[in-house]
C-alpha cells in the first residue's frame, strides 16, 4: 500500500512541480504549503534485526496516527525504507530517501554500524537525522551538526546501572559479558569506568561473538563475583538468560544490564529466568507521563504489544520533529535550519519524560533502573530508582570526558582481571 | 519516582563464599560439549545424507531447522507435549521438503549450480515467511516439565534437558545406523551414494530414494530445530547461524557418512566449548581452522569415501 501511495504521490509532485515552474515560481510559497513535510524512516524489516526495526515503524506510525499526520500545523508524509540491517543497505536506502524521495528529515537507523555508514553522507547532503543507534562518537568526538539522538549513547544507561550496583546493591566484584562489537564494548567500558572509580572491581570481561549458538562456555567462566553486568542486544538476551538459569547461576549471582538487555518488548519472550534482573533504560513502559499512557494504550490496541525502547524511541523521534517544526517555521524545509531547530527542542511530555538536547546533539534526561518481576501471568519491569538529568557524560565534565578515548575493548584498561 | 533500597538478601550476598570453580567449569564444558554435539548431529546428519546421495548442498537446511524450531515452539506454547510437538514439526518440515524436491529440485536434476541457487533463494523466502508468520520476536519454549532444572554433582551443574538432547541424538544415530546398514532401503541408499548411475542401472528406484532422503533430511533438521529451541531460542537469523555449523560438520566428517556426521558433530561441540574458553582470541576461527586442515589433508572428510 505504501509503495503505491509513494508512486502516486510522486506523480502528483512532478505535476505540481511542473506547474510551479510554469508559473515562474509565483506559486512557490503556496506549493510549500501544499507539499507535505517528508519524513524518511530508515528501519529494518527483514533479517535478524527485524524485531527492533518493526517496532520502530510501529512506534512512529502510532505517533503519526495520534497526530493525524499533521505536526505543528504541517502535513507530514512518511516514507519507510528497509535497510535489511546492514551498512551497505543503509547507505543505499539513505541515498534513495535523500536523492529520489527528497525527504526533509530521516529517523533511524537502528544499528550503530548502519549509523556510522551514513553519518558523513547525511552531513554532506545537509539532511537532518534523528538517531536511535547508540554509537558514542556520533554525539561526542565526531559530532555531526545534522544528527541528534533523543535516546541515549551506549554508555549512558550503563553509567547509571554501575552506580546503582555499587551504591544501592553494595556489590564490589563484577564480571562483564557482552557481544564482541562496538555497542557491547562501549556499554561495558562505561560500566567498568563508573564501577571501578567508585571502588568496585571488574574481575572478568567476557566477549562472546555476536553470533554464538550457546553461551554456556562463557557463563562457565564467570567465577566468583557479586554480580554480572551485561549488554546483550536483539534476541541474544533470551538465549543468554535461559543458559544462565540452566547453569544455576541465576540464584547465585544477580544480573544487571543496559536497556536492550531486558527491553520491555522482550518480556513476552521470557519466563522465570528473567525475574530479578536489573536493567537501566531511558524508557519504561510503566512510566506515568500522559503521552506514555496514550502511547502504551495505542500500541496495545493496534499491535497488542507492550512497547519497548525501539518503538518509544521513534514515537519520541516524531515528537522531536514536531517540536523542531514549530521552532523552524517556514524555514523547516531548509536542512541546516531544521537541524539547528532540532538542537533547540525542549520536550516536557514524552514517553520517557522531559528531556533536552545537549550541544553535541544527545539527550539529557532520566535513566530508570528497573527490576524484572512477575506480574499476573507475565513479567514486568518495575522502576526501582530514577536518575534524573543524566547526560552522556554522566557526572564528568564534558571536556574532560572527551579527552579520553571512546569506550572500547581496551579502554578503560582492565586492571583487576583475575 | 521514589527510589527504594535493594532487597536485603541481595545486599548481603556481596560477601560470597569462594570455592574452587575450575573443576566445575571443565566439567560443565565437557557435558555441554556432548549435548551441543548431539544437537549438531541431528542438524547435520540430514545435510550429510542429502549431499552424499543427491550431491545437492541443500542451503535450505538451516531454514528447515528454523521452520522446525518455530513450528515446534508454537505447539509447545499452545500446551502440546514437547516431544509430540517436535515430531509434528519434523513431519511438517518433511512435507515441505517433499514438495520442494518433487516440485522444484526435480526439474533441475543434474544442474548443480541451479539447485544450489534454488535452495539459497528458498532459504531467503523461508526466512521472510517466518518473519511474516511469527514476527521478529524471539521465542523460547520451556523444556518439558520433567526435564527442567539441573543435577548438581561436584559443583558441576548439568541441566537435565541437555542430557536428554544428547540421549535423543544417540537414539536417532542408532536408528539411522540400523536403517542405513541393516535394511534393504539402507542398502539402496548406500548404493546410491556410492554410484547413482550404476544403482539406477541395476533397478534401484533412485528417484524415489532421492525424495525419501530429502524428506528424511528435512525432517531431521526440523526435529533438531524443535528439540534445540529451548536451548538456542528461536529468532530470525537462526537459520543462517546453524547452516555453517552443518557445513563444517559435513566437511569434516565426510558427506554421506553417518559416522562422519556423528564424530564431526562431537568434535565441533568440543571445539565450540573448550576452544572459546582456552583460546578466546580465536573464538571466530576456532571452528574453521580444523575444517581447513581436513580440507587440505583429507579432502573427502575424516570418514568420507573418495568419489570416483
Amino acid at each position: 500500500v505504501e509503495e503505491t501511495m509513494t508512486i502516486e504521490r510522486r506523480g502528483f509532485l512532478k505535476g505540481a512541480a511542473a506547474t510551479g515552474a510554469a508559473t515562474f515560481g509565483l506559486a512557490a510559497s503556496a506549493l510549500a504549503q501544499a507539499a507535505p513535510f517528508k519524513i524518511g524512516l530508515l528501519t529494518v524489516k527483514t533479517g535478524p534485526l527485524a524485531q527492533g526495526g518493526i517496532q520502530m515503524e510501529q512506534g512512529l506510525l502510532t505517533f503519526l496516527k495520534e497526530k493525524r499526520n499533521t505536526l505543528s500545523g504541517q502535513k507530514v508524509e512518511l516514507i519507510v525504507a528497509d535497510t535489511g540491517g546492514n551498512p551497505a543497505g543503509a547507505k543505499t536506502k539513505t541515498q534513495e530517501l535523500i536523492e529520489r524521495d527528497k525527504v526533509n528529515v530521516i529517523l533511524g537507523p537502528l544499528a550503530a554500524f548502519e549509523m556510522l555508514a551514513i553519518a558523513d553522507y547525511v552531513e554532506q547532503n545537509k539532511t537532518p537525522l534523528v538517531a536511535v543507534a547508540a554509537a558514542e562518537d556520533v554525539t561526542q568526538r565526531k559530532t555531526n551538526p545534522y544528527i541528534i539522538r533523543p535516546t541515549c549513547t551506549s554508555g549512558q544507561c550503563m553509567h547509571a546501572v554501575a552506580d546503582f550496583a555499587l551504591n544501592e546493591l553494595k556489590f564490589k566484584r563484577a564480571a562483564t559479558i557482552s557481544e564482541d562489537f562496538a555497542f557491547g564494548h562501549e556499554q561495558m567500558g562505561a560500566f567498568q569506568r563508573v564501577f571501578e572509580e567508585g571502588g568496585g572491581k571488574v574481575v572478568k570481561k567476557l566477549w562472546p561473538p555476536l553470533v554464538t549458538p550457546d553461551y554456556t562456555p562463557f557463563i562457565a567462566q564467570i567465577g566468583n563475583v557479586d554480580c554480572v553486568a551485561s549488554g546483550f542486544a536483539g534476541s541474544n538476551p533470551v538465549k543468554f538468560l535461559r543458559a544462565y538459569a540452566d547453569l544455576g547461576l541465576k540464584a547465585k549471582t544477580p544480573l544487571l544490564g543496559g536497556w536492550t538487555f531486558l527491553d520491555d518488548a522482550l518480556l513476552k519472550s521470557l519466563g522465570d529466568e528473567a525475574v530479578g534482573v536489573y536493567s537501566a533504560s531511558t524508557y519504561s513502559a510503566a512510566f506515568g507521563s500522559e503521552s506514555n499512557k496514550r502511547f502504551v494504550a495505542a500500541m496495545a490496541k493496534d499491535y497488542s504489544l507492550l512497547p519497548g525502547g525501539y518503538a518509544a524511541g521513534m514515537y519520541i523521534g516524531g515528537q522531536c520533529v514536531e517540536a523542531a517544526l514549530a521552532i523552524a517555521g517556514d524555514m523547516a524545509t531548509d536542512g541546516t535550519a531544521f537541524a539547528n531547530a532540532l538542537r533547540k527542542i525542549k520536550l516536557e511530555d514524552t514517553p520517557r519524560g522531559a528531556f533536552t538536547i545537549d550541544s553535541r546533539g544527545n539527550a539529557v534526561g532520566s535513566v530508570f533502573i528497573r527490576r524484572c518481576e512477575k506480574s499476573g501471568s507475565g513479567l514486568a519491569n518495575t522502576v526501582v530508582k530514577t536518575y534524573e538529568n543524566v547526560s552522556q557524560f554522566w557526572t564528568y565534565p564534558a571536556e574532560e570526558f572527551l579527552k579520553n578515548p571512546v569506550y572500547s575493548r581496551d579502554w578503560p584498561a582492565a586492571k583487576n582481571l583475575e | 519516582m521514589p527510589s527504594s533500597a535493594a532487597p536485603p538478601s541481595l545486599a548481603s550476598r556481596a560477601v560470597g563464599s569462594r570455592r574452587p570453580r575450575k573443576m566445575s567449569m571443565w566439567g560443565t564444558l565437557a557435558v555441554n560439549s556432548f549435548a551441543l554435539g548431539g544437537l549438531l548431529f541431528l542438524l547435520s546428519v540430514g545435510f550429510s545424507l542429502i549431499f552424499g546421495l543427491m550431491r545437492i548442498p541443500n542451503l535450505m537446511h538451516g531454514s528447515n531447522f528454523l521452520l522446525g524450531a518455530y513450528i515446534g515452539s508454537s505447539l509447545v506454547l499452545k500446551n502440546y507435549g514437547f516431544w509430540w510437538a517436535a515430531l509434528a514439526a519434523a513431519a511438517a518440515v518433511a512435507v515441505i521438503g517433499g514438495i520442494i524436491e518433487r516440485g522444484l529440485l526435480r526439474r533441475l536434476q543434474g544442474r548443480e549450480l541451479s539447485q544450489v541457487l534454488l535452495t539459497l533463494g528458498l532459504s531467503f523466502v523461508a526466512a521472510d515467511f517466518c518473519l511474516m508468520i511469527w514476527t521478529g520476536d524471539p521465542m523460547q519454549p520451556p523444556a518439558p516439565p520433567a526435564l527442567r532444572g539441573a543435577i548438581l554433582a561436584q559443583g558441576v551443574a548439568i541441566p537435565y534437558f541437555r542430557l536428554a538432547v544428547l540421549a535423543v541424538a544417540v537414539v536417532c544415530a542408532a536408528l539411522l545406523w540400523l536403517l542405513v546398514e541393516r535394511t534393504m532401503l539402507g542398502a539402496m541408499i548406500r548404493a546410491g551414494v556410492d554410484d547413482a548411475p550404476i544403482a539406477r542401472a541395476v533397478g534401484i528406484p533412485v528417484s524415489k530414494l532421492f525424495t525419501f532422503v530429502f524428506c528424511l533430511g528435512a525432517a531431521l533438521a526440523g526435529f533438531a530445530g524443535a528439540v534445540g529451541a529451548p536451548i538456542l531460542s528461536v529468532y530470525p537469523g537462526l537459520d543462517s547461524e546453524m547452516l555453517p555449523l552443518a557445513l563444517i560438520v559435513v566437511v569434516m566428517g565426510g558427506a554421506g557418512s553417518l559416522t562422519g556426521a556423528l564424530i564431526g558433530s562431537f568434535i565441533i561441540g568440543f571445539l565450540q566449548n573448550f576452544g572459546q574458553v582456552m583460546l578466546p582470541d580465536l573464538a571466530y576461527v576456532i571452528l574453521f581452522v580444523p575444517m581447513v586442515l581436513v580440507l587440505v589433508l583429507r579432502p573427502q572428510g575424516l570418514f568420507g569415501k573418495v568419489v570416483p
